[in-house]
């Protein structure tokens, strides 16, 4: 069964500016890694690094219209910033992948099965 | 013993297997409702035929064979229906099934280990664990459940449907954890257990039958985990906790109904039995390797028990055991407590300056709201003889708590300092 993992970050403005390059680099790098060992487990399907927000449109209905915005789908604190989906037998599989994610230690990693499998 | 009585032990004998019918088929079928429904089944039946003819040698056994015949003819309905998709998984499930009876006899295969690590998946609320742990193998119904909890039973029915339905859609594996996962999921286990149990030992709102059956379900669970488990330390620590605590019950409260304290109990009304148990489980606990914080716990309320009497309280002991404590499972409470156990060593004094130690440190923040912190401060003061201050930290106290045992005995030391 499938599992998206979703992470959610604070945005990189929050991190010093003089910091920012470094943090981020040595993050990319961490993931590159945690990647490399999905892609060797064979559950690594497909993943996506997604833009900040502010290049985020959202579409909504309103009356009879579609209407289009700026911005994501909600403000949040922590934002949307990726998704890796991955095939595993059972939630406990899929935890332990998402615990060895770095981005587990800056934000969260949240867990979501794909739906219907399990009927 | 007429019909009444001989009912009372025949729901006795049915609630003390139902969990290991339960998890036997929940693990034959992979499928709690199904599962449920057939248990369910069974028990009407055995309710009706054990009067007549008389309880089995094997009950377990005569309720899961039982219960397997009507989990099948369930499948078997469920394969003929129109929804073609779900007629196909019936049809699979129907065949697994049938080559596994014709395997095995009537051993019932004890796979609670499997159910309880499964209710008490960290992926599951808190709240759901608790429900589901009560509901598969603590035997209590949902409106038994409910009323402990002090909710209506349709919540507690949509919450246990909730947690079900979790089980399913994301997968949670009805198996033992393995050595990686052990240690975290075996503290959730044991962390659920002494939160059913601390609700019926402490909390005030719900009736005290209710409450009552939350301890001995408790008691239950825990002597359940040390047979399936004993090389487990923590967990034969764990009973032991419970049991020095169930010990006392009816001591606990003083005319009016307020708290009384540890050392100011009627030792006559210990349970000399229980109190023999709990300190025979921590024994037993002490042997085997590791030292973990329900050990510690248990021997603090070792070592108030073994005191001959609250005057001989060994307090310097309690108090570094509270130090050890803290070094491994640090948190306000037992903070707190550690505090006023040095007081009672060395002194107000001692125990103020740790407390003042909490407000400076990181736990501080919490502290403004944190009821048994306000409690103990004014306790250490009054014994300073700073009575106002005392007095003050009584009413932010007595603010804080809807317990109403707490309320009565706040109350009472407020009194006294205000005559």
């Amino acid at each position: 069964m499938q599992y998206a993992l979703l992470f959610y970050n604070p945005p990189h403005t929050q991190i010093p500016e003089s910091e920012r390059e470094a943090t981020l680099g040595k993050m990319l790098q961490q993931m590159g890694t945690w990647r490399e060992e999905l892609l060797r487990a064979g559950v690594f399907r497909t993943g996506l690094r997604l833009a900040p927000v502010d290049a985020a449109s959202s579409l909504r209905s309103q009356a009879d219209e579609v209407v289009v915005t700026d911005g994501p789908f909600a403000e949040t604190k922590e934002i949307l910033g990726g998704l890796v989906v991955i095939e595993c037998a059972d939630l406990d599989e899929a935890l332990g992948w998402a615990r060895r994610c770095p981005l587990v230690r800056a934000g969260t990693v949240e867990v979501r099965p794909e739906w219907g499998a399990s009927r | 013993m007429g019909t009444e009585g001989s009912r009372a032990s025949l729901d006795a004998i049915v609630r003390e297997q139902a969990g290991l019918v339960l998890a036997s088929l929940i693990a034959r079928f992979g499928d709690f409702d199904l599962a449920e429904d057939a248990l369910q089944d069974a028990v009407a039946a055995a309710l009706e035929r054990w009067p007549q003819d008389g309880v089995p040698q094997r009950p377990a056994a005569w309720l899961t064979v039982a219960a397997r015949r009507r989990a099948l003819d369930r499948l078997r309905r469920r394969a003929m229906q129109a929804d073609k998709a779900e007629a196909l998984r019936a049809g699979e499930e129907l065949r697994r099934s049938e080559l596994a009876t014709r395997e095995d006899d009537e051993t019932v295969p004890d796979e609670r280990l499997r159910l309880v690590f499964t209710c008490c998946h960290p992926a599951l609320s808190p709240e759901a664990r608790v429900a589901l742990t009560l509901r598969t193998l603590g035997g209590l119904s949902t409106e038994a459940v409910a009323r402990a909890f002090l909710l209506p039973v349709a919540t507690l029915a949509k919450r246990l449907e909730r947690a079900k339905r979790k089980i399913r859609d994301a997968r949670i594996p009805y198996r033992v954890p393995p050595e990686t996962e052990w240690a975290r999921r075996l503290d959730s286990v044991l962390a659920v257990v002494y939160l059913i149990f601390n609700e019926g030992y402490t909390a005030t709102e719900a009736e005290p039958a209710a409450r009552r059956a939350l301890c001995e379900e408790a008691i239950r669970l825990a002597r359940m985990l040390a047979s399936l488990l004993p090389r487990e330390g923590e967990v034969r620590a764990l009973l032991a906790l419970l049991l020095l605590h169930d010990a006392r019950r009816d001591a606990r409260l003083g005319a009016g109904g307020s708290l009384v304290p540890l050392d100011e109990q009627d030792r006559a009304r210990w349970r000399r039995d229980e109190l023999g148990e709990g300190l025979a489980a921590l024994r037993a606990a002490a042997s085997l390797p590791g030292r973990g914080p329900y050990q510690i716990q248990a021997a603090i309320a070792a070592a108030h028990v073994l005191a001959p009497s609250g005057g001989d309280t060994p307090w310097a002991t309690i108090a570094a055991l509270y130090a050890e404590l803290e070094a491994v499972a640090p948190s306000p409470v037992v903070r707190v407590n550690r505090a006023v156990a040095e007081s009672r060593a060395r002194g107000a004094a001692a125990g103020l300056a740790l407390l003042a130690a909490i407000e400076r440190g990181d736990d501080a923040r919490r502290l403004a709201d944190y009821q048994p912190y306000h409690a103990a401060r004014a306790d250490l003061l009054r014994r300073a003889g700073r009575t106002d201050e005392a007095a003050a930290a009584y009413r932010t106290a007595l603010a804080l708590t809807r317990n109403t045992t707490e309320q009565r005995f706040l109350a009472a030391r407020l009194e006294e300092l205000d005559s």
